[in-house]
Formats: structure tokens, C-alpha cells, sequence
């Protein structure tokens, strides 16, 4: 326990001496947080919603083809009451809701005016609104193509927004960014510091003492979840203030859900530094192999229901992916653990694998 | 005889194609110290690591401190005092940070074990709060071997420990192994100044990834059975090239400031006529004593 103390010490020291690490560790955060994010855009298709149909009339249902022929939308299912669709938007696989009025038909040919009502997931703003634009679209089509000129003033669609009724950009890009930054400094910074030791020539020296790898690996990385874990709740508190970001569910499951992510990225920075064997080659590591995909792929930015099917296969090994979506379900939901323990458990299976594979990568010898 | 700390037999290691030791026969014995000397990439550093366990040799077997540096590697990690060839010390902690780190990782401290390098550290005692980063080359020596003696190791493996060390330097970090070996201390240790190899009190001359002879440097010195010239003159490369073409010829080579010359027959042919007839008329030769090198040119030419 000393040695490994006066590891941990020794990495502390490092760390607090080397003033350019410690302004990335602090500083690209708040930057990258404060610069990121509005510029999204987002190609369009297969987006699941749910229908509340409570006319199921000719008409309606005629609406409700003309929506799912269109290509944009996948039918999620039918919604019976208003109860269920609070459920339905946290299971996050549906969208948007369309609520049709009861008598539909009738109303639309006899008072020549019918009610819809589309109910978005608006966490994720930009697609919130590109779904009630689409949607209105269709509906507009429909009036002009299927109702009789004459017979109708219209249909009158009401959006309303779930979650995040003033569609804050914010609200989006900050869960977004905080795996983004978490993962990228925790991973580039412990990659980097095993390396650093390698070049040096300060693992030689490690290597023929008796210290274990499990000791080594446990030493560079203890001192990084505590300032990971700083950086991550700097963020919170940063895009709390400054975004007006909530957090409507529990805040400690949040801090679990960070400190569970932040220690799988210190694994697989430790990993690659098992594969690196300069600075160099680390953080080329670090930036390609996570940041790109990260920013791509993890639906930071594109929505994974849009991907091609092998990049959507691909999304799924990017932690990220699984972390935004907690982060979301905490934040922006209210969501409680039933609703992330899958996601959690993926998270806690990488992390496993991480850290196995180092331990048992990890050289016991010069490599020759 | 001495107890045999170190045995290899038959040791081999290459790196690609690059054969770094060749079929390498050593016994290292308990309370000597051992220098391996010979130039930059004769193979001395893999050696050291192949003994330190850092490496697998292709063939051959190392038994260090009677364990197998393959299987007890452990075993062996516990007991040894290794220096590596280039300052591997963390340049942004302190003197004092570094050592306390190097005892915590063999589960000691300063303080208990302060006897052992009591005479190293002392003299870097004051500046124990500067950065190892921030030290002369000969202080960076002395805390790199104060961290290696600070577990109290049976063996010390110094891998070229005076490299780029001034000479005053040098002169004091010999006479301290010098005293360590006095307590008991076994040192293996390497060098490319063949100056330094009179301090050890047995020597392996290695080139080319292999041995060329192990000994005392006294009898080193004994078994050169040339007559030596030393000639002193500006043009020494010409001299050089005038004496190759000497039939009696048997090296002739730079040495510092003079041509150093051994030859076949020294008795029938005269060394100094031949240079006058050559045109060389105003060279100072005598006769001297050969020192390492050049029983190690001697020996490399063989």
C-alpha cells in the first residue's frame, strides 16, 4: 500500500509540476465547451415516432400512412394514452409522438378543421425541430393532395417540445462535449504519461523493480480519476451556469455515471500506451482513434438513427455513444437508474476489458 | 575461489538481423568488480539488460544471484541495483523526491537504509531539494547510484555510469565503487574508457557482440607480447600511412596525440631508419609500456 501511495505521489507531483498539462487538463475543457457546438447539422431519415391515433377514422389512418410512406419515419407503435407517452420518449427509441383528435374526419369535413398535436424528445434540439418541420410538411402535403379544397380550412397542427420546450442548442451539444473532453483528456493524459516514462528511459528503472504491473497501471491512473473527476463537475457547474443546462435527476447517480466513464477512458489510454511506445504515437492514438469517431459516430453530432447500418454497428463499441445517452437520460429526463443500468453495464464490461488486456499487455520486460 | 554471482553460458541475442551478442561465456564472482569494456554497440548495454532480466536471450542461459533470468526474473528484480546507461531519474523531482520514490518502491526508506549511501548522497546531500533535472552531469551519476543502492542490493549493474562525466568527476565516482566493493559489494559495470578499466578488478573486452578475453587488466597488459613504439610527430597520418607499408609492419595506430606502432621482426628491421628513408626525419620514437587499449587493438586484430 505505501509503494503504491508514493506511486500515486510521485504521479501527483509529475502532474502539478508540468504546468502545459495542467492548462490542458483545465483549459481545453472550458474552451471547447464554451466554442463548441452550434453549427449542426443533421441528414435526415428513419426517425422513430409513435402514433396516439384516437380517431382511427379514414382519414387519420389515410394521415398516418402518407407519415411512414414518406421514408423519414419508422413506426414505433401505437400510443393508447397520454400516460404511456412520457415512457415511450425515455425508452429513446421513439422521437416524436403525432396525437390525433378523436373524430378526425368528421371534423375535418364537417367544422372543415381537425387538431394534431406532435410531441417531440427536444434533448436533442436540432432533431426536434427538424422532425416538426418534416412532419408538417407531410401534413400540409396530405391536406392538399387528400382533403376535398372546398370542405377544409385545415388541419391544425400544435407542436410541443418535451424536455427542453425552449429547444436550447446547449442542452444538446453538452453531453455531447463532456464525453468528448472526458474521454479524450483522461486517455490522451495517461497514455501520454506511461510513454513519457518509456521515452525517458524512467521504465527501465520501473521495470527491474519488483513492482507489479497491476501496481504501475493502478499508480498512473488513480491520480487522473481525481482530476478527471474535477474536470468533468468544473463542466457541469460550467454548463449549469453559463448554458442553464439542468440536471433533473439524481446528481449522484450522475457523479457515478462520470466517474464509471472517466475510468474507463484512463483504461484505454493506459491501453494504448501498451501499444505506443512514443509521446508521439500516443497521442496520435488519443486524437485519431478516439476523438475522430467520438465526434462522428457517437451521435455528438449526426444522429446515429441516420448512419448506414455498418457505421451504426461501428457507434456501438465507441463508449461515448452509451455515456451520451445516460448523460441525456440523467440531465435532460430525469431518468433513474432503471432506465441506464443497460448502458451502464456495457460501460462497466469495456472498462473490465480495458483493463485486463492492459495488465496483461503491459511489458514486464525492455521490449526487444 | 569466490562464490559465482553471475554465470552465462552461451548467451546469444539479436534484434532483427542485427546480432548484438554472440555465444557470451561469463562468470561474475561475488565481491569483484567486473568491467566490460569495449566501444559504442560492442554489446555491453544488452548484456546488462539480459542480466537485469529486461531481456530474453535467443539461447543460452544467465544465473544471477543463483536464480534463472527468465523463470526467477522476481526473485532477481528484488536483490539488484541497476543503473541504466542514460539518466533515467525524474528530472522534474527533486534529488530527495527521487530517492525516497526509489526506496518506497522497494518498500524501504531513506532513513533506514541512509548507512548504505551514507558516502555517495553526502555529497549530493546539499542540493537534495533541487530538481534532478537541474544537476551536473557528475551529480545526476551520484544520485542514479545512491537511488541503486538504496534497497541494499547483493549486486550493482552499472551500465556505463561515467559516460559524459567530467574527469574530476569520474576519478571520485570510481572511488566510490572502489569503496562499496570494500563493504562487500559485487559490481558489474561497463565502460568505453579504457582508462577506467585498471579499476576493475577483472575485465571482459567485448566487440562485435563478442568477448575477446576476460582477465586482471594487469595480466591483460601481460599478454601483449609486442614491443610497443610510441612516435611523436605533426603528421601523423602520414606516418600512419608510411608504416603500413612497412614489411615488418604489425598495427600501426592513433593514440591521442601519438602514432602508437608494434611490429613483427623489431629486431632485424629498424622502425626508425625505415621512417628517415621515407622522408620522416624528424620523429621522437620510443619504446613504451602498452596500456588496455592497446591490448584491446591488439586483441580486436586477432
Amino acid at each position: 500500500m505505501n509503494r503504491f501511495l508514493s506511486f500515486v505521489k510521485k504521479e501527483f507531483q509529475h502532474i502539478f509540476r508540468d504546468r502545459k498539462t495542467l492548462l490542458i487538463l483545465f483549459g481545453m475543457p472550458v474552451a471547447q465547451l464554451l466554442i463548441f457546438g452550434y453549427v449542426i447539422t443533421n441528414d435526415f431519415r428513419n426517425i422513430g415516432i409513435a402514433v396516439m391515433d384516437q380517431a382511427r377514422d379514414q382519414k387519420s389512418e389515410l394521415l398516418v400512412n402518407r407519415i411512414f410512406s414518406s421514408g423519414y419515419f419508422l413506426n414505433r407503435g401505437q400510443v393508447y394514452n397520454i400516460d404511456e407517452i412520457s415512457s415511450k420518449f425515455k425508452s429513446g427509441k421513439v422521437k416524436a409522438v403525432l396525437v390525433i383528435e378523436p373524430s378526425f374526419t368528421n371534423n375535418l369535413i364537417g367544422k372543415g378543421e381537425a387538431r394534431v398535436q406532435i410531441l417531440t424528445d427536444a434533448s436533442d434540439p436540432n432533431l426536434a425541430s427538424t422532425i416538426v418541420g418534416y412532419l408538417s410538411g407531410i401534413i400540409y402535403k396530405f391536406q392538399m393532395d387528400d382533403v376535398p379544397f372546398s370542405e377544409a380550412r385545415g388541419i391544425i397542427a400544435e407542436t410541443r417540445m418535451v424536455y427542453n420546450e425552449n429547444l436550447e442548442g446547449a442542452f444538446m451539444f453538452v453531453p455531447g462535449t463532456i464525453a468528448l473532453i472526458l474521454m479524450l483528456i483522461s486517455a490522451l493524459l495517461t497514455s501520454i504519461s506511461v510513454t513519457r516514462e518509456k521515452e525517458v528511459g524512467t521504465m527501465e528503472v520501473l521495470l527491474v523493480s519488483p513492482l507489479k504491473p497491476a501496481l504501475i497501471i493502478a499508480g498512473k491512473v488513480t491520480p487522473y480519476v481525481f482530476l478527471a473527476f474535477a474536470n468533468g463537475i468544473v463542466i457541469l457547474l460550467l454548463s449549469y451556469f453559463v448554458f442553464g443546462v439542468p440536471v433533473e435527476g439524481s446528481l449522484i447517480l450522475l457523479l457515478l455515471a462520470l466517474l464509471l466513464y472517466i475510468t474507463l477512458s484512463l483504461s484505454i489510454g493506459i491501453f494504448f500506451s501498451t501499444l505506443a511506445s512514443t509521446q508521439q504515437v500516443a497521442m496520435f492514438l488519443s486524437l485519431f482513434a478516439l476523438m475522430l469517431p467520438t465526434v462522428l459516430l457517437s451521435g455528438f453530432i449526426y444522429p446515429i438513427e441516420n448512419m448506414p447500418w455498418p457505421l451504426q454497428w461501428l457507434s456501438l463499441i465507441l463508449p461515448p455513444r452509451w455515456f451520451i445517452v445516460i448523460l441525456k437520460d440523467i440531465m435532460l429526463k430525469g431518468n433513474g437508474i432503471a432506465y441506464i443500468w443497460d448502458e451502464g453495464l456495457i460501460l462497466i464490461g469495456m472498462t473490465v476489458f480495458f483493463i485486463a488486456i492492459s495488465i496483461k499487455k503491459f511489458k514486464i520486460r525492455l521490449e526487444s | 575461489m569466490a562464490k559465482t554471482l553471475i554465470s552465462c553460458s552461451g548467451v546469444s541475442k539479436h534484434y532483427g538481423d542485427v546480432e548484438a551478442l554472440n555465444n557470451i561465456n561469463l562468470d561474475i564472482f561475488s565481491g569483484e568488480i567486473f568491467g566490460v569494456i569495449g566501444p559504442d554497440g560492442a554489446g555491453k548495454t544488452s548484456l546488462f539488460r539480459l542480466v537485469a532480466s529486461l531481456l530474453i536471450p535467443d539461447s543460452g542461459k544467465i544465473s544471477v544471484l543463483g536464480y534463472d533470468s527468465v523463470k526467477d526474473y522476481r526473485a532477481i528484480r528484488k536483490k539488484l541495483g541497476y543503473m541504466p546507461g542514460r539518466f533515467s531519474l525524474y528530472q522534474d523531482l527533486s534529488v530527495e523526491e527521487n530517492l525516497a520514490f526509489y526506496a518506497s518502491v522497494y518498500g524501504t526508506n531513506i532513513e533506514k537504509n541512509y548507512h548504505l549511501i551514507e558516502d555517495v548522497y553526502s555529497q549530493i546531500e546539499p542540493f537534495k531539494k533541487r530538481r534532478a533535472g537541474k544537476l551536473s552531469g557528475g551529480m545526476k551519476q551520484k544520485l542514479a547510484l545512491s537511488c541503486a543502492l538504496i534497497h541494499s542490493p547483493e549486486l550493482l549493474i552499472l551500465d556505463e555510469p561515467t559516460t559524459g562525466v567530467d574527469a574530476v568527476s569520474r576519478r571520485e565516482f570510481w572511488e566510490m565503487l572502489k569503496r562499496l566493493k570494500d563493504k562487500g559489494m559485487t559490481i558489474l559495470v561497463s565502460t568505453p574508457y579504457m582508462d577506467e578499466a585498471k579499476r576493475c578488478d577483472r575485465i571482459a573486452l567485448v566487440q562485435n557482440g563478442v568477448i575477446l578475453g576476460v582477465d586482471t587488466p594487469e595480466m591483460v597488459i601481460r599478454q601483449f607480447n609486442f614491443k610497443l613504439f610510441a612516435i611523436r610527430s605533426e603528421v601523423r597520418h602520414e606516418i600512419i600511412r608510411a608504416l603500413r607499408t612497412f614489411d615488418s609492419v604489425h598495427q600501426a595506430y592513433l593514440a591521442g596525440q601519438l602514432v602508437h606502432f608494434t611490429q613483427v621482426n623489431p629486431e632485424t628491421d629498424d622502425v626508425e631508419r625505415y621512417l628517415m628513408d621515407q622522408g620522416f626525419g624528424d620523429v621522437d620514437i620510443r619504446t613504451i609500456e602498452p596500456d588496455i587499449e592497446d591490448c584491446f587493438i591488439n586483441l580486436m586484430m586477432n
